[in-house]
């Protein structure tokens, strides 16, 4: 299966081949009319009619199936996931499925690929499976007029409707609808599948761009070639905040293949007919730029984040916590530090952009297509409808990386010298420029009573924040917007108000052992019902975006490592401590799943040993997957080294839609965020970031000690599948803290886990 | 500009290009090839490797001057889709990619090391890729995958 990227011509043919576009250009509205499209996500509809069956799937005249999906493949395995669903839902193999990702021309508008939603988006009662499941009941409808046979004596195999008890009565869909339009609108009551009769679904199909990957066939953005296309790069800002004070053109005047300086308000890039001679003409290219504000001081970063005027919320509050500690029998109270950490992607972002006149269309690899298409309208001054954004795979993205700011790159580039324009940022425009994660401080305060159970937990915690996903009208929330003039996201300054409820906990700002009540209705994992959670939102000096968990992680390091020391304190097993104060069913039951399958014996720590063991978990974004890991852990006490031995994971995300594309997903985000929990930081100094390549900003290697991973999958049948993709990674740098502590009798509480951070750490062990 | 000789998966080649131009564009802009990857262009993270003389080589950070005549294998070379080399086969039996950009180095790093050391310890693998990266951490499964191949090897 490829993602061929039609040329101009074969694109027409394609469009007039699928027979599948729906146009209605007033269909803004639809949206919330219909509640089609739903989720916490934005979106805001678009031309291709969701509430049609035709904008999700065709019937090929040959019986092939194509669907369109607003939910792309990153690496995640949706690309896979999709078409096992539609092959699930339409009877047909999947080998006869494909699927146009993320087209704005011809694909729905989903919003943005993201925040662990395309499986609770596109495979529940709505969107994608909806279509395919009303798909389903179109063609038995069909069939029982063209046979003349009642719907319930009729069933589908391999794209063929027969019927029950009589092998000489069939008709293929292709001889049903092959070529032709449903015209029906999507099912909300549409019956679908049942999980028990599931052949496709729930199992584990190989993902299908495997072969051409390993073979090097694979069409990446960065493979995207246009006829007469030129090749662009930019020259970004020499600090922090800086504007251009000049260019010198004459710099570069004469250099081989150069076509164009392009400059416009502190955006500068070039245009040349070759790679390298646009490499070396943005090296050779005089700017002067202003100095720029200057940064604050990263060693003490966290202490000037607690001093700034803040955007505070209060997000639960019992009002009785400072009572609680009052008259408790003991109080425990530390801060945790997470810093800014960065997407740093494999391939540094890249886009191919042809902008004529007032129309452009843009091959991006981001997550956003549509708003991608609006906000690439913004920068150019031209209307969204005239933009095409076709979704094309970049490298794996984890979050916002450098996608969207390319974008606009290559369209600016492309408008400047009215030919096609393919850009690549260097690694250190991606990486000293990109939404880089969020750094947190987080104040813990716990009061446990005479029992040893946790009486009231209070925590606060402050956070930087600038710019980020870009939407649909917000380009200055990545660089290259902000470089043209767009205003960032930043938080204003407010105080907090009361509460709102009922609570959500999708930043996981609440740990998993609090009630969560507001006004009455408690809507958190845990007992503790005095409880008190305020977070503090921060102008960030840079720019910040989603990051795989983002929040959520930095939240659940601090909450599940808190949760250790108020069990150590008390003396109690961290399995059993944990499971005490929870109430939510599936989480204690992942706990208590991690617990088993490590062979977890009920321990005090610190056992002191050198080797230890540590458990964390957490209902991502409170009811979005549930996920516990046990970290088994060598301490080297003389050079701080850990080395990580296991980490047993157990999961339950609902039905399982691929086991195999599940367990890539835990062992990946379990090994990212042991890359991020041991070495990953970004560093800057007066007016800049330091961390611009692979030597300044550190990525475990395929060569590091890779520990075992064993995942164990809670199949969960009869409730809404929720995402896969964050759960694991959520909770790495907690239960390898833990694991430590348990190891050494010495407590981490700042990320990454450096081996001088753990020399540290020991010498300072009481 | 001046007329260089290449000799890439099998094909010759003449082009007229710098030859200071590091390989990598030459093989992905004038020879349209998709394995060869800028992923840093520094040398620092494998996504551009190329087999040159036996060798894995970083295509990012070596002039094309330099390999003209040799005898250049990318990633589309060691295998076709159809006929996949027994290390892409691997790959794919173990399902060891998610997003496959740093495919291409992982690969052919693997490839040229085990056909330098065909007996090589954990250890000694561990070593040899000690500077490829992958940023959704397939690790497991890759590593599986290079084991599987070597055994089979063997």
């Amino acid at each position: 299966m490829t993602t061929k990227i039609p040329t101009a011509v074969d694109r027409r043919a394609f469009l007039q081949m699928s027979g599948a576009l729906v146009v209605s250009f007033s269909a803004a509205s639809i949206l919330d009319a219909a509640d089609v499209v739903q989720g916490p996500f934005d979106t805001r509809g678009s031309h291709v009619d969701p509430t049609q069956l035709d904008s999700w799937l065709a019937v090929g005249a040959d019986g092939g199936v194509t669907a369109y999906t607003g939910k792309c493949e990153f690496g995640q395995g949706m690309y896979t996931a999709q078409i096992q669903l539609v092959a699930e839902e339409l009877s047909v193999p999947v080998s006869r499925v494909k699927l146009i990702q993320c087209d704005t021309s011809i694909c729905p508008d989903q919003g943005t690929t993201s925040g662990s939603q395309s499986t609770p988006t596109n495979f529940n009662e709505r969107n994608l499976a909806q279509a395919a499941a009303t798909a389903r009941e179109a063609l038995l409808r069909l069939a029982s007029q063209r046979l003349g046979v009642p719907v319930d004596r009729l069933s589908a195999s391999d794209g063929v409707v027969g019927v029950k008890g009589d092998t000489g009565k069939r008709v293929s869909y292709g001889e049903l609808v092959g070529g032709k339009r449903f015209d029906v609108t999507v099912n909300a009551h549409a019956p679908r599948k049942a999980v028990a009769d599931w052949k496709v679904m729930g199992t584990p199909v190989p993902r299908v761009d495997m072969t051409e990957m390993a073979t090097g066939t694979f069409e990446f953005v960065h493979n995207v070639r246009v006829p007469g296309m030129l090749h662009g790069r930019v020259v970004r800002p020499a600090s922090v905040g800086a504007a251009v004070a000049s260019v010198d053109e004459a710099s570069v005047r004469g250099m081989p293949g150069l076509v164009k300086v392009v400059v416009r308000k502190n955006f500068v890039g070039v245009v040349c007919e070759k790679q390298w001679q646009a490499i070396q003409a943005a090296a050779k290219l005089k700017v002067v730029w202003t100095a720029g504000p200057g940064l604050p001081a990263q060693h003490d970063f966290y202490d000037h984040l607690r001093k700034q005027p803040a955007r505070d919320a209060a997000v639960v509050d019992s009002k009785d916590v400072d009572q609680k500690m009052t008259a408790a029998s003991s109080v425990l109270k530390a801060t945790y530090l997470h810093p800014y950490q960065m997407h740093g992607s494999m391939g540094t972002s890249c886009a191919v952009a042809d902008v004529q006149g007032n129309k452009a269309t843009v091959w991006s690899p981001t997550q956003s297509a549509y708003p991608t298409r609006s906000g690439v309208a913004a920068v150019l001054g031209i209307p969204p409808d005239n933009v095409r954004v076709i979704y094309v795979r970049g490298s794996g993205c984890y979050g916002i990386n450098g996608a969207d700011t390319v974008s606009y790159d290559a369209a600016l580039l492309s408008h400047a010298v009215g030919k096609p324009v393919r850009i690549q940022l260097s690694r250190q425009d991606e990486m000293a420029w990109e939404n880089y994660g969020f750094a947190y401080v987080i104040d813990q305060r716990a009061a446990v009573d005479r029992s040893g159970t946790i009486a009231a937990w209070d925590c606060e915690s402050w956070s930087p924040s600038l710019g980020g996903r870009p939407g649909y009208d917000q380009p200055g929330n990545v660089v290259t917007g902000m470089l043209v003039g767009f205003e960032p996201a930043a938080p204003a300054p407010r105080a907090a108000g009361a509460p709102r409820g009922p609570l959500r906990n999708g930043s996981n700002a609440v740990p998993s052992y609090l009630a969560g009540c507001i006004d009455g209705s408690c809507n958190g994992a845990g007992t503790i019902k005095s409880e008190r959670v305020v977070t503090h939102t921060i102008a960030s000096p840079f720019f910040t975006g989603p990051l795989r968990s983002p929040a959520r992680l930095q939240n659940t390091f601090a909450h599940e490592c808190f949760l250790d020391e108020i069990a150590a304190h008390v003396k109690a097993d961290p399995v059993e401590y944990r499971v005490r104060h929870l109430s939510d069913p599936r989480l204690r039951e992942v706990v208590q799943a991690a617990a088993k399958a490590a062979k977890w014996q009920p321990r005090q720590s610190p056992q002191r040993t050198g080797s230890g063991r540590g458990i964390a978990c957490v209902a991502y974004e409170g009811d979005n997957g549930y996920v516990a890991m046990v970290a088994d852990v060598d301490v080297d006490q003389s050079s701080g080294r850990i080395r990580v031995r296991k980490l047993v994971v157990a999961q339950d995300c609902g039905p399982i839609t691929n086991p195999d594309g599940m367990k890539n997903q835990i062992e990946g985000g379990a090994l990212q965020g042991l890359s991020r929990a041991l070495g990953e930081e970004v560093t800057w100094d007066e007016r800049k970031v330091t961390s611009i390549d692979w030597r300044t900003y550190h990525s475990l290697p395929l060569g590091f000690d890779v520990p075992e991973v064993e995942s164990v999958l809670i199949n969960r049948n009869g409730v809404e599948a929720s995402g896969a993709g964050e759960t694991a990674i959520t909770i790495v740098a907690a239960a390898v803290g833990n694991a430590v502590f348990d190891a050494t009798g010495a407590r981490i509480r700042e990320v990454p886990f450096t081996p001088e951070r753990i020399v540290a750490a020991l010498r300072a062990r009481s | 500009m001046s007329e260089i000789a290449l000799n890439v998966n099998g094909s010759s080649h003449r082009l007229d290009v710098d030859p200071t131009t590091p390989l990598l564009y030459v093989l992905s802009d004038d020879l349209g090839l998709r394995g060869p990857k800028l992923g840093c262009g520094l040398g620092q993270c494998g996504a551009c490797t190329v087999i040159v003389r036996g060798r894995a080589v970083r295509s990012c950070v070596t002039p094309v001057g330099t390999v003209a005549g040799a005898e250049i294998t990318t990633l589309e070379g060691l295998g076709t889709a159809e006929k996949p080399h027994p290390l892409q086969q691997a790959f794919i039996d173990e399902q060891a990619a998610q997003c496959g950009f740093c495919l291409n180095g992982v690969i052919l790093t693997a490839k040229a090391f085990l056909d330098q050391k065909p007996k090589a310890t954990d250890a000694e693998l561990q070593q040899g890729l000690g500077s490829v990266l992958c940023r959704c951490f397939t690790h497991v499964r890759m590593l599986r995958a290079i084991k599987k191949y070597q055994e089979k090897r063997a």
